[in-house]
Order: structure tokens, then sequence, then C-alpha cells
């Protein structure tokens, strides 16, 4: 340590919020209030930069069931069964260790869905590296996906979706993003609240240890840096096996109506359980530590309440059914120990044995950190680099290959193969077979559709439309799948927000979520934020994941995005207007630059409405929302997927104006690519491009006119499978 | 063919038990979950082993599962020659507890893959699709062990070509014990009951099985 510097500043705290803790406590907190005023206090925990942006976004539906502040988001499925999901950021605990930077980051969402009583069906992440040719970005990439693996099969939920890009500014600060979904009977879910004086607060699951101390605020609430190796402790280790046994345990607990409520221990473990639990229930609680089961002996209190070991959930029991919770945890295999009580007193009193050896009101230590204003200031013009990897006047049939070759486009069956997508039984359609995963809820009669994304570099272009852009691919996604969405979560990736440029990213990017959700009426019903993501070369990109449930009446009625029979027309549908702006093709390039045109949502959403309608009525052979790479990338893949080929004419696109090389790679909003018989398609309005057949992609697009093989085109898109495996070594 | 009732056993770890429940039921029989405590099989006529990571398959797949209460029930109602059926984790428990011949290594890429797999049933050549998901499938015996165990029937699936990803010797991805009531294999025959999740082919595994009765 430092001489000089006050410990609250290593702790993260500034001088004023360290005036304004001893001004509510009347006197200056010891080694335990501090300890746990610098994690609750932090932004990982309080929100300080984000919080007044987020009151923006719309919150309400009427199948909403749930929204922000509980472990989880849900939404009424119907038949009383309702769909809770979330989505959340372990993104420095896995740029400094990935493997259980990444696996704690799954077991972290699947407490987060067990806690409010809903059985975990399905995980899906969304992860971004630097780019592949980096050694330091192949190690992050296997270790993250093995260690998303490694969690997710062991604890037997399906992996069912995900997106993977590689761009530089995620170089030093990857990202790993998990989600979970869970199925619940709406009755029976339970919030996170203390109630009941008097009644007992159980700790159950694994001891207690010294791994992940500080997490919250060493490590997620700073820019990484030179010296992260010493950072190492504070990540957490994961126990899927553990997390098996208590997940069975509680909802086993819930099932019998033993809880009166339920909270997991993430970031800041007992402090913020404990401490939220006590301030959404308007209650207090008093712990004792000497009680809570240690793997160290000698662990310190304040070791105690900060601690972020896994696989560990504090309830609230009345008195009299203790034992019979603490004989269902044996049954479990899995620990229990009554560390508390709920108290009147609107005050945390942390005790050791007799001692007491801190206490401070509930409401300075979970609501009382001061919320910030940003200060944002627009950049001049593109902060971030932009190698040029492909060279200029190379044939249309060498970009199509370098765009379908290029990781970002390139099948991710690497990675969704080490992960086990089918447990549960409910897996309708499997990672790239549809443009979202489908699970099938026999229980409610129906079933769910989920797509996750956020393309950072378009957000980098420009923050608003960026992110517009993102909820509406996941809307199209949901269309294509004959879904309406539910409601929608999201995980806001940032820099560090103090900075101006990063400010007015975040500032941006929220109205633009915000102003989407409202025109398409779809709510968000939670959702996480993870700022101070920067390496020495700078902040990521600023990257908004945004994920949306939809529910589809009939699984057995769910398009493809493969082409399915030869002699299908080929159409294109909805209001695409590609450029190159932000795309694909001009990264390579090395034209990147600000700007992107901004997409008319509500034609956007008419389009969906009828895509969604074509396919829950079984009109469609295929669809496919036109993406990274622009709707050649999209040709070739629902062709590769098929293993049919293709002959389109482009002259479409070129009367809306587009240049062939926009026609072909151009990216946008809105697009839509369908197959199936001509006078359906035109019955739906779609323009016809083409036909399915034959064994090569042929794209006459003017002077761009393309011919190839659908064996190179395929060879060129399976090739991050090589790549990564080489690699990985 | 018999209707049968089915126990699946339930270790802590177990990840696919339900699904195996749900099999057994859509194959036409009763089945119901038996706890990896309990010594009483209860009557059940057949058991299935699921698949998942039996206490978290710490030490070595199935090793310690093979200790289990149930598992001694198990070894006895195989002995009688009720039908056993080890999937994936529960061949590795079977294997563990010798009532099957053979050992699942680690597979030869040495990750864990999840992926739709064709099968080819010894005997009849009929081609199943079946899905695969795991880290540590790699059959491996001895030669004289691979040898008699083809002479004496007690194949029961290979990956058909180009569909042997864990490198298990000679394609096999199942085999019986001597007599054929206990069966284990490494791919998912309960993942490939329903044509919406993509194959009805692992019914034909339970039905073979509910035939060791007949």
């Amino acid at each position: 340590m430092t001489v000089g510097t006050p410990k609250y500043r290593e702790l993260g705290l500034t001088d004023s919020e360290y005036e304004l803790i001893v001004e509510k406590l009347g006197r200056e907190p010891n080694d335990v209030e501090l300890a746990m005023f610098s994690l609750l206090w932090s932004e990982h925990c309080a929100y300080k930069h984000s919080r007044k942006l987020l009151r923006r976004l719309p919150t309400e539906g009427e199948r909403v069931l749930m929204g922000p502040g509980e472990n989880a988001g849900a939404v009424d499925v119907g038949n009383g069964y309702a769909v809770a999901f979330k989505v959340e950021s372990h993104n420095h605990p896995s740029a400094v260790e990935p493997f259980e930077g990444a696996a704690t980051g799954v077991g972290g969402i699947l407490r987060d869905v067990f806690a409010i009583g809903a059985r975990p069906i399905a995980i899906l992440d969304s992860l971004r590296f630097g780019e592949l040719d980096s050694v330091r970005s192949r190690h992050l990439l296997d270790g993250a996906v093995r260690g998303i693996g490694h969690y997710g099969n062991s604890i037997g939920v399906a992996t069912v979706g995900g997106e993977i890009y590689f761009e530089e500014p995620y170089e030093h600060n990857c990202l790993v993003n998990a989600m979970c979904i869970g199925l619940a009977k709406s009755a029976d879910m339970v919030r996170a609240a203390a109630a009941g004086v008097g009644n007992a607060v159980v700790l159950m699951g694994a001891a207690t240890g010294r791994d992940g101390i500080g997490g919250a605020s060493v490590l997620a609430s700073a820019e990484l840096g030179e010296g992260d190796e010493t950072k190492r402790p504070t990540v957490q280790i994961g126990d899927p096996f553990e997390e098996s046994k208590v997940l069975e345990c509680c909802l086993e607990l819930l099932e019998k109506g033993l809880l009166v409520s339920l909270q997991d221990l993430g970031a800041a473990g007992l402090t913020s359980s404990a401490g939220e639990m006590a301030s959404a229930g308007g209650v207090g609680i008093d712990l004792d530590v000497a009680r809570v089961p240690l793997r160290e002996a000698d662990m310190e209190p304040f070791e105690i309440m900060v601690s972020e070991s896994q696989e560990r959930m504090l309830g609230v029991v009345e008195p009299a059914r203790v034992a019979e919770v603490r004989a269902i945890c044996e049954k479990w295999q899995t620990g229990s120990a009554e560390i508390g009580v709920v108290t009147d007193t609107g005050a945390i009193r942390i005790l050791r044995g007799e001692e007491v050896v801190g206490e401070m009101p509930v409401a300075a230590l979970v609501d009382g950190c001061p919320l910030y204003d940003l200060e944002p200031a627009e950049p001049a013009g593109w902060i971030y680099g932009n190698r040029a990897t492909l060279a200029a006047g190379v044939s249309a049939e060498d970009e199509l290959l370098a765009l379908l070759a290029a990781p970002n486009i390139a099948s991710k069956r690497w990675a969704f193969e080490q992960y086990d997508s089918v447990v549960g039984s409910r897996t309708v359609r499997r990672p790239e077979q549809a443009d979202a995963a489908v699970l099938q809820l026999p229980e409610s009669g129906n079933a769910i559709a989920v797509s996750i994304d956020g393309n950072g570099r378009r957000v980098a272009c420009d923050p608003y439309a960026g992110t517009i852009e993102a909820v509406l691919e996941c809307a199209q996604n949901l269309a294509c799948v004959g879904a309406e969405p539910l409601g929608l979560t999201n995980c806001l990736n940032f820099g560090n927000p103090e900075k101006p440029a990063t400010a007015w990213q975040l500032d941006r990017a929220v109205s633009g979520l915000a102003d989407v959700c409202t025109a398409l009426g779809v709510p968000v019903v939670g959702g996480n934020v993870s700022l101070y993501n920067e390496g020495p070369d700078g902040p990521i990109y600023p990257t908004p994941v945004v994920s949306m449930v939809g529910e589809v009446p009939d699984p057995a009625q769910v398009a493809g995005s493969a082409f399915a029979a030869a002699g299908d027309a080929i159409a294109l549908f909805g209001p695409f207007s590609p450029t190159l702006a932000g795309s694909e093709l001009a990264k390579q390039r090395g034209e990147l630059d600000v700007g992107l045109p901004q997409p008319d949502v509500s034609k956007v959403a008419n389009a969906c409405a009828q895509i969604r309608a074509a396919v829950r009525a079984g009109k469609l052979a295929s669809a496919h929302d036109v993406s990274d790479g622009g709707l050649a990338c999209a040709l070739a893949e629902s062709a590769i997927a098929g293993e049919l080929g293709c002959h389109v004419d482009l002259q479409p696109l070129r009367e809306r104006g587009c240049s062939p090389e926009e026609a072909l790679f151009g990216e946008g909003s809105g697009g839509f690519l369908l197959s199936g018989e001509r006078a359906v398609l035109e019955d739906l309005g779609a323009v016809l491009i083409g036909e399915v057949g034959g064994t090569t992609i042929e794209i006459a697009a003017g002077d761009r006119s393309l011919v190839l093989g659908l064996g190179g085109a395929a060879s060129a898109w399976r090739s991050l499978d090589e790549k990564a495996e080489a690699l990985a070594d | 063919m018999a209707f049968i009732k089915w126990g699946v056993l339930q270790f802590p770890g177990s990840c696919d038990e339900r699904d195996a429940l749900h099999a057994c039921r859509i194959a036409g029989d009763e089945a119901r979950l038996i706890w990896h405590e309990d010594r009483d099989l209860g009557g059940v006529d057949g058991v299935v082993v699921p698949g998942g990571f039996s206490y978290g398959d710490y030490l070595r797949a199935g090793a310690i599962a093979r200790f289990s209460p149930a598992m001694e029930a198990v070894a006895e109602l195989a002995a009688a020659g009720g039908p056993v059926l080890g999937i994936c984790n529960g061949f590795q428990v079977l294997c563990e507890a010798g009532l099957l011949p053979g050992a699942l290594l680690r597979n030869a890429g040495l990750r864990f893959r999840c992926h739709q797999v064709e099968l080819i049933e010894e005997g009849t050549g009929e081609r199943l699709s079946i899905p695969a998901k795991h880290g540590e499938g790699r059959y491996y015996a001895p030669e004289e062990t691979l040898d008699r165990l083809e002479a004496n029937g007690q194949v029961a699936y290979r990956y058909a070509d180009g569909h042997n990803s864990n490198g298990s010797l000679r394609d096999i991805a199942g085999v019986t014990n001597e007599r054929g009531n206990v069966l284990g294999l490494m791919p998912h025959p309960e993942h490939a009951v329903d044509p919406l999740t993509g194959s009805t082919d692992g019914l034909r595994v339970f039905e073979r099985m509910s035939g060791v009765l007949a």
C-alpha cells in the first residue's frame, strides 16, 4: 500500500464519498464498515454513473411480471407460467483469468434466475475479444469458451445461442456477458425482500473463503492496466457441482414453501445480498460472522462480509421451519447455517459472537451512494484505430471470401459445439439452425425464441443509431422464427464514464435503447451495466448487448435460415437500404468513420410483423435477417446451411440507389432474405431476386457480379474451426 | 413389445435424468426417479443410469457414483437379467462398476463436443441420428477384449463413417454385457424422441431394452 494514501481511496472511494459516509454514520467507519461501503458504493453495485440515464427506459408492459430491481426480469408466457431472464457481465474477471471468469459469470447468472424460483432452462453468451491474430485474444477466447462450457454443461443447462465478435478495442478488455433464461410457475416466484421481524437468515451452499475479495470494487469498477496479475486472487473460483446441488435444493425449498425470500450472493457477497434484502423489505438484519462456515478459520469479519465465494444463497426462513430447511440442504449434500435474524432496526449489524463489529443504517449503505450526472462531449471524429487487412482492387469473389472467413462472420461452430445445447429436451432450433434459438415449453403449450445482439463497431460509428440497430436486429431475428417480443434485457458495456467521449457514447446509446423500445412497445425488464472497460490503448467499442425474448405459439411452425429446396424463389423483404458505413467491409478496408444512416423503426417493426405472420402461417421455406457482411453474406449463409446454391440479381437494390458494392456487402437494418414459393413471396410484397439451386453462389451486381463455388464459400465460412483449434495450442 | 416400469437414477450432479424420464414415457413405459441413496429400487423392471456429471465427475467420471447404494441394487437387477441402460455418464458409471467392459477416456480432441451423430446398429445396419455430448467418450478396451466383444456380439452401436469424433476404438459407441441385458452408450437416445428437437431415432434404443424382458 502506498504510504500516505488513505485506505478509502485504495478501496475506490473518492474523498467526497468518504466524507458523505462519515456524515451518514456520524463518525468514521471502522474497517468492516469501510469495506462494506466501498463495495456497495462501487460503480458495479451502485450504478452511480448510469442510474439516472436508465430512468429513460420503458419498463412497463402487460406481460411483465417482474421488472428491473429484482434478481431477474420475468414475463408471462401463459397457462400460469413465467419466463425469467437476465444478462450480466463478467468482463474484468475474464480478462484476468478467462476460464474461471467466464465459468463464474455463468454460475452467477444462473443463481440470479433460480433466486426468483425459476428453473434455469437456457444459457446464451455474448463475447468480445481482440483480433484472432493476437496471442492474448486466442488465449482469452479459448479460456472463456472452455469456462462457459465447463459450468453450463456440468450443471445441465443448455447453452442455446450467443455471439462472438473480434475487434481490436477489446484486445486488453474482453467482454463476457452471460445470459440465463428460467421457467417458473408465476404464482411461485419469490422476490428478494427480507420480511418478518424475528425470521432467521440462513446461508446455504458453499463455505466462505478468501476468493474474490474486493472483486466488485477493485476489479469491476476500475480500468484494467499493468499489474493485473496481482488482481488474480480477486477472481472467484467456480464449482458447478456445488451449484447444481444448491440449485436443486433451493427449487425444492421453494416448491415446499419453506422460504420467505431468497437472494443469491454475487458481487460483494454477503454485504450486498443482506443489504439489498433488508433494503427491499424495509427492515434491518443482524448477521453473526462467527456462524458463517469458513474455508479458512482465521478470516477477518470484513473478509467474511465481502468474500465473493461462489455457489452461495441467502434465505429468510420462519424460525419454526429452519430445521426442515436444513434437512433438505443436507439431503442435497450442501451446507446451511443460520447466521442471522431479521430486525426492525433499519440497520445492518455485523456481530462476531457477542461483539458488534459493524453497524450501518441500511438506507445509507444500500441507497445512500451519490448518483452522478455524466459530462458528455461528442468526440470530434473516429477515436479508434482501424488496420486495413483487405487489399484494394480485389475481385468481388475475393471480397466475399474474405468476409465469410472474417472471424466476426464465420461460423462459430468451434465454440458452440463445446456447449451442451440439447439438455432439457426443449431446444427446437439449435445454434446456427435459425436466426434465434427456439425452446419449447410443454408446460405452457407454446415456445419462446431468444436472440442476443450488439455490434459494438456500429455503435462506435453512431451510438444512438447503432443501439437502435442492435435492438432491431434482435426483433428481426425473432420475426424470422415467428416470435413476438415479450421483453428485453441488456448489458451496457462501456469505457470510463468519467471521460467525456465515453459519457457521450453511454448517453446516446441509452437514448437509442429507450426510443427504440418505446417505439416497438417492448419493455426493458432488467439489465446490467459494466463500465470502466478500458485498457492502456483506450476504451472498448461502446457495446450495448441486448437480448429479446419472444413468444412462439406453435414450435412446429418455425422457419430455419437454410435454403430448403432447389427451385424455391429467393426474395428480399423490408425497408433495407444498405450502405458501407460501419460495415465489415469498411473495417477490412480500413475505412471506418463516424456516422450511420438513421433506421426507420416503424417501417422495420411493420416488416417484422409481416414476417412473423408469414412464418407462423408456415408460408416461408427459410427466413434470415441481413446483417454482418450484407446481402451477399446472408445469401452465402443460407446456401451453405442448406447445401444448395443460388443465383440472384441485385438490380432491385441498385434501383434503391445502392452501388454494386453496397448491394452486395452494405449493412443496415430492415432486410430479410426469404425463400419459398414464388406466389407466396409475391403476395407478401417481397421483391423476387432469384432462385435456389445448383452448386454455385451467383450474384449479379453490375460490375461487381460474382460466381463462387459452394464448397469454397463453405470452407471460408468454416475457417474459424481450424484457426481457433490451431491457435489454441 | 413389453410395457415395463423404469427407474431413472438421480445422483447429485445428474443432468439428463428428467429427459430420460420423459423419454421412457414417450416410449410407452412407466418411469420414476430413484434417489442415489435408495438401496431398494421399489420393484422397477429396469433402470436407466442417466447422463450428467454425477458427484461432479470428480476423481474420474463415474468413479464415485458406482459406490452409491442404488448402484448396488442395480448390480443385483443386472445379475437377475433386468434391463439396465447407461447413457453417457451412466455408461461411464456402468464401466466403473464392472457391469460393462472397457472404459471411457478423454476425447481425442481433448474438448467437450456436442453434435448430432450417426450411429450404425450392429447386426441390422440400421442408421440412427442421435445427439452426442461429452468430453470423455473415447471407448477403450484392450485388443483381446475388443476381439471378444465383437465375437460375442456385444458391440451394440458404432459411429458411422466420419462420426467418430472422440476417437473411440473400432468406432464403438455402445456395448452390452455378455447376456445383453446391460447396455451402455455415449450418445443420448433420450434426446432423440421428439421430431421437434431433431429426431425420434432414440426410441429404438428404449424399445431394444424393453425387449430384454420379452
